[in-house]
């Protein structure tokens, strides 16, 4: 009870913090970026549900998502064009979890048979052929164009109109903290658990009595489920809705997210999602290249850290609880390594960006701003700047890791000890 | 007649093209396990490097460069990236392979540009080989058939015929066993997974000067073969074979096909009289809906059959 009050508690403060932002960023850019988050956090935390607790990997996640979306966009043009009853603004999510829920379930029974790779590849198929969809039945889709809503309509109680972006953000927010704990409370669950069981050994669960297939399909109706009702928010938040939200981009946006962010653990997904939308709203003004860096981020992580951000931070957990000193004694290697590959990352994005200009923005002219610096990309001083710290990096590398390497060996049989004289 | 023939030749012709490249997916897919999402960026690199390659030494020599290239590409992508993310398991490697296809998508638009390049196909096949009534046969795709055609009897015949044909299929099945022989498995592996990516390339070198060559090229037709795969059957060769014809048969005749729902009610005397919704559903012609027959075909097969044509297991 005590760790339910706890845990409650964190989640009003986090609320809270979330409620208190728009006060101190006011700019229209902070706000349109804070509503952006919410929707991602739902959307992303409900593709968790799929991926981190249920081990199903979807290549076709935001059919869910950009069908909810459509379908909230034209019931608020039928409540304004008065041809539908008038349904509360504030309950809209619900209506994009009823339509997530009902196409995970059709989705859901033909997909959930196997999990793993196969699974990837019909969730892809899926994904493709909604997003085909939306450009031959334009009467519902309206193609490449989406379509518009106005979400003004009806009565207006107390004044809220949901005209001002401000007001959004305390829907999205209110609906952000509502699903988000849902979600939580269902990993705390049986049935959470129980998907847990059935993405670690399918054959086990189904040998204490419980049909794989259907807790899959059941973890993937209700991620739909959510997903609808974040792309129901997504509709409100922009007042329009393409097809790029049902298209494989969409999905694979928030499959970054969420591994990035960290897969295993339920935080990671919300920290993937703010800190990939806040990159993605900030750097894509700076550089071109931002997919390549997030695409060699992606691939890094799952080469080296596939537990993600998140896996990273809760793999100190042990170290932390048995003694303080032990954590801050890896500091200080970690810091080398962490320079030392930094030393390299910026020999390669200043590679990367000045071949980017070269071969797409330069007319000729040499000079390219990186890193608040002037370089020149046709000038061979830069190129060996770059290429200097990039060996540099990869040489440096090679002492500190090791170094890094250690102490954690080091810090970790310290803890094993400890336990083992407990 | 002479339109069904011809329409039967182009779809044969993609079918063929789809063949070559999910040969290798499911060879790979099969052997490993991996599925490669990146297979269709091997693709797309296939015809980049043709074209860049075209420009200096010309087509030929290019046809048997960049495949060559492509394969080293692989090889490395396998040994150094893919062998290391194994031990987390098939799902973190499907996963490295999407990070993958960002960055080659990425790095041909650094390199090459977002614009299509010119690669066009070479004069000298350039010209009209035959006409059958008002229908004329291209050259190039003669020449495009005759060489996936010869690929496909290559391919089949190293793997039933050869030692090494053997000892990769027994390494698909049996790995430990043919480990324990002496054969070194994890060359085998990066060697098919070289050779399953040389076959996507080749595929590029052929298409690319057709298809146009792109950045989005890869994103355009990877998903369609997945949907190859899944309907043969994981791991099947064969299956790969019938189904890549299928699929390319069923989309090339579904581009003609100027008929709709309506069409076929007027046809056998009836008339119907329905609002908006229905409406614009009975006027969707087929080959409107074509670019999704494919995913259609996808949902019914997992229906009704889910281990695929020629699959021994369910998917």
């Amino acid at each position: 009870m005590a760790n339910l009050f706890k845990s409650f508690s964190t989640w009003i403060i986090i609320g809270v913090i979330a409620a208190i932002l728009p006060l101190i960023f006011d700019s229209s850019f902070a706000l349109t970026l804070l509503s952006k988050m919410g929707v991602l956090i739902i959307f992303t935390v409900a593709y968790n549900m799929l991926l981190g607790q249920g081990g199903m990997l979807s290549f076709g996640h935001a059919i869910y998502f950009g069908l909810a979306g459509y379908a909230s966009i034209h019931i608020m043009n039928g409540i304004g064009a008065e041809t539908l009853p008038y349904f509360p603004t504030v309950l809209f999510p619900l209506i994009g979890a009823v339509v997530g829920l009902f196409f995970g379930c059709l989705v859901g029974y033909v997909s959930t048979r196997r999990a793993g790779t196969a699974f990837a590849m019909i969730s892809l198929g899926f994904g493709e052929m909604v997003t085909a969809m939306t450009l031959i039945f334009v009467l519902f889709f309206n193609g490449e164009d989406g379509i518009q809503t106005d979400r003004m309509v009806g009565p207006e109680p107390f004044g809220i109109t949901f005209g001002p972006q401000i007001e959004i953000y305390y829907l999205i927010l209110f609906w952000c903290v509502i699903t988000v704990a849902l979600m939580y409370i269902i990993t705390k669950t049986p049935f959470g658990r129980m998907s847990n069981a059935v993405r670690d050994n399918p054959e086990r669960a189904a040998f204490i009595g419980y049909s794989v297939r259907r807790v899959r399909w059941q973890a993937f109706a209700l991620s739909s489920m959510f997903a609808g009702a974040a792309g129901s928010l997504h509709a409100l938040n922009y007042e329009h809705i393409g097809f790029e939200s049902v298209s494989v981009i969409q999905s694979g946006a928030v499959l970054f997210m969420a591994f990035i962010g960290g897969a295993g653990h339920f935080l990671g997904p919300i920290v993937g999602a703010i800190g990939l939308t806040y990159l993605d709203s900030t750097l894509a003004d700076y550089t071109e290249a931002w997919l390549l860096y997030l695409g060699l981020t992606f691939s890094g992580i799952v080469m080296f850290a596939p537990g993600g951000l998140a896996g990273l931070i809760v793999m100190h957990g042990p170290i932390a609880r048995t003694d303080k000193k032990l954590l801050t004694s890896l500091v200080k290697p970690y810091l080398l390594a962490i320079g030392s590959v930094v030393t390299g990352l910026i020999g390669l994005i200043g590679i990367i960006e000045m071949l980017y200009f070269r071969s797409l923005i330069s007319k000729g002219e040499g000079e390219v701003i990186i890193f608040w610096t002037e370089f020149n990309a046709n000038g061979i001083t830069s190129w060996l700047i770059f290429i200097g710290l990039i060996l540099g990096g990869v040489f440096l590398s090679k002492k500190t890791f090791p170094m890094a390497k250690e102490s954690w060996d080091h810090a970790i049989s310290v803890v094993k000890t400890e336990i083992s004289h407990e | 007649m002479d339109v069904i023939l011809f329409t039967l030749f182009n779809g044969l012709l993609y079918g063929m093209l789809l063949f070559m490249l999910s040969s290798g997916l499911t060879l790979i897919f099969g052997m490993m396990g991996v599925l490669n999402f990146a297979h269709a960026s091997f693709f797309m690199l296939g015809a980049y490097f043709a074209y860049q390659i075209s420009k200096y030494i010309g087509f030929i020599p290019a046809l048997f460069i960049a495949p060559l290239i492509i394969a080293f590409c692989g090889a490395m992508v396998e040994k150094y990236a893919l062998r290391r993310v194994h031990k987390f398991g098939h799902v973190a490697e499907l996963l490295f392979t999407f990070g993958l296809f960002y960055i080659i998508e990425e790095l041909v638009q650094m390199i090459w540009g977002k614009v299509p390049v010119g690669y066009h196909v070479p004069e000298y096949l350039d010209f009209t080989l035959f006409s059958m009534s008002g229908m004329g046969y291209q050259a190039y795709a003669m020449f495009t058939l005759v060489i996936s055609v010869a690929m496909f009897v290559v391919l089949f015949s190293v793997l039933t015929k050869t030692r090494a044909g053997l000892i990769i299929q027994a390494a698909l099945t049996h790995p430990e066993i043919v480990s324990s022989l002496g054969h070194n498995v994890p060359r085998v592996f990066m060697l098919v997974f070289g050779l399953g990516c040389a076959l996507a390339g080749l595929a590029g070198v052929l298409a690319g000067n057709t298809l146009g060559t792109e950045p989005s090229m890869a994103l355009s037709l990877g998903p369609i073969v997945f949907v190859v795969i899944v309907v043969g059957g994981l791991g099947s060769l064969k299956g790969a074979l019938v189904a890549s014809i299928l699929i390319g048969v069923v989309q090339t005749t579904a581009i003609s096909l100027d008929y709709s729902i309506n069409n076929f009610i007027e046809f056998i005397g009836l008339s119907v009289d329905v609002e908006s919704l229905w409406r614009i559903i009975i006027d969707l012609t087929i080959s409107q809906v074509a670019p999704i027959l494919p995913y259609l075909l996808l949902v019914l097969m997992l229906i009704f059959r889910p281990r695929g044509l020629y699959g021994n297991r369910d998917v």
